[in-house]
């Protein structure tokens, strides 16, 4: 095994078990916390697809400013959890049934895929040089996706007036 | 050049794990907030399919895609997070067994 085998491993491996501490455990805070670690694991597998560039902005938004607003509201609302953290219930059984079943279906399409282990495209050296740089990301998203880019921009604003006033109790 | 590189397929399953198990999170679990923290694991398992097609392709505009989905999640978890608030304020709990005033 090679390095990156060992980190895919390592990482994928961590992503897995943190995500289900995440649904497993009973304390929201707890939950919240191992979410931070899915998110730094999944950064690691982000930077082994070599996309650096995506994998700090998921540290940045995702386990910085995102995580610390769920913090921040499980903090505000001081939630006891008391009970099991799930009633057995018939649709909750089929739930996890179907998830079960769509694992399964999706594994067993993933696995007929070949599995190349070379990059076809590795003999174009500047692509190579310039895949996953902030410098080639700007140049995409500044000109061919300038569109969407402004309107995620104006998402932002009226989430951000949306959530003020949902809220907020009297304006 | 040639790179030895762990299988797009690998990826791919990963990817499906983390989805399936962020879906089993918000079928079962009674906790909003905990559900709200599984639909970000679904929208990681869909960034990582992304990025596992963009380096197969070689193909930078598959990073756009986790790039509008992590600005997506921000704006969804400002609002969704509101909404928790709203709900505890006037029913005193975020147990989604107890908020069902909308079934029927």
């Amino acid at each position: 095994m090679n390095a990156e085998q060992v980190l895919f491993w390592v990482f994928s491996v961590g992503t897995i078990v943190s995500a289900g501490a995440v649904i497993f455990l009973r304390n929201p805070v707890a939950s919240a916390m191992s979410l931070v670690a899915c998110f730094f694991f999944l950064a690691g597998i982000y930077v082994l697809l070599w996309a650096h560039t995506i994998a700090v902005l998921q540290v940045l938004v995702y386990a910085g400013a995102i995580m610390v607003l769920f913090l921040f509201v499980i903090m505000l609302l001081s939630l006891t959890d008391t009970g099991p953290i799930a009633q057995l219930s018939p649709s909750r059984i089929a739930g996890a049934v179907a998830t079960a079943a769509l694992l399964a279906a999706l594994v067993a399409v993933f696995r007929k895929l070949p599995a190349a282990d070379t990059v076809t495209w590795a003999s174009d050296a500047g692509r190579v040089a310039t895949f996953g740089t902030i410098k080639q990301l700007g140049a995409i998203m500044y000109t061919q996706w300038l569109f969407p880019f402004e309107a995620v921009s104006l998402l932002l604003l009226v989430a951000i007036v949306g959530a003020v006033v949902v809220a907020k109790s009297r304006i | 050049m040639n790179f030895t590189v762990v299988p797009t397929s690998n990826y791919l399953i990963l990817a499906a794990a983390l989805f399936c198990v962020g879906m089993l999170g918000v079928l079962v679990r009674r906790n909003a907030l905990v559900v709200f923290m599984c639909i970000e694991l679904m929208l990681n398992a869909a960034n990582l399919t992304f990025l596992a097609f963009a380096r197969e392709r070689g193909d930078m505009v598959g990073h756009l895609g986790p790039f509008f989905i992590i600005a997506v999640a921000a704006a969804e978890a400002a609002v969704g997070l509101a909404i928790v608030i709203s709900v505890f304020r006037n029913r005193g709990t975020v147990n989604i067994e107890e908020i069902q005033s909308m079934k029927h």
